[in-house]
């Protein structure tokens, strides 16, 4: 799947987006984040407050247990700041 | 019949003017039109700014904007809907959003404009960084505004 990145989330890992697949016991958007910030330093950090961080699968807002398979984008980003 | 909604994410600015023209030309079922601009202050927290740099989702603000759009018009009876957001650098004193309501009253183009504005700022993904001297950094989002938009939720 492919995963997708902005803000702070963005510039903490330092990419915009990557191709990943998590493995199989990886099954809601909490998961996935639990995975994400073990995969190293730069995650740890954009990962550190899970809780403020936001989550849309296919460009659609999701929670942190919502499942995972079939998406073919997840993003991750912080609390929004437009208008 | 059910109003369109223009949605337009651009990195131009926009004259309020010419956008209210263009949504009211040649029609007379519009009794009024609620504008809300939103525009780049120049400090924030006390402190002045450079500028405010906006960042975007392309493909999920196209589609939040429209949902929320699409809401608005179920729950009001409009005449028409325009909604512009800038993306990249604004300076202070530039228009940074734009909501336009149409319809033949105003008590549904002040609801729907109100509604369209809260849920933008609670859901729509934007982000801004400021410049300041101090440097550029990520502004906070506002428990407020979630707060905002939860009010409109039907119970």
């Amino acid at each position: 799947m492919k995963v997708k990145y902005f803000a702070w989330v963005r510039e903490r890992i330092g990419k915009a987006e990557e191709t990943l697949e998590p493995p199989a016991d990886v099954r809601t958007v909490g998961e996935l984040i639990g995975w994400l910030a073990q995969r190293g330093e730069t995650y740890a950090y954009a990962f550190e407050t899970p809780r403020v961080i936001r989550a849309a699968i296919d460009h659609t807002h999701v929670k942190s247990d919502a499942m995972i398979s079939g998406a073919r984008e997840i993003a991750f980003f912080p609390p929004m700041t437009g208008g | 019949m059910a109003a369109n909604a223009t949605i337009r994410i651009q990195q131009a600015d926009f004259d309020v003017g010419h956008e209210i023209a263009a949504l009211t030309k040649g029609r007379i079922d519009i009794g009024a039109v609620v504008s809300f601009s939103g525009i780049c202050r120049g400090s924030e927290n006390g402190e002045p700014i450079a500028a405010l740099t906006l960042e975007h989702y392309p493909d999920m603000a196209e589609a939040e904007i429209k949902r929320h759009a699409d809401e608005a018009i179920s729950r009001w009876p409009l005449s028409g809907l325009t909604v512009i957001h800038r993306v990249g650098r604004i300076v202070p004193g530039e228009n940074i959003v734009l909501v336009l309501a149409a319809s033949a009253h105003r008590q549904a183009a002040f609801e729907a404009a109100e509604f369209l504005m809260d849920y933008l700022k609670a859901n729509a993904p934007f982000w801004k960084r400021e410049e300041s001297t101090a440097g550029t950094s990520w502004i906070e989002a506002h428990d407020h505004d979630d707060a905002a938009a939860a009010r409109w939720t039907k119970s």
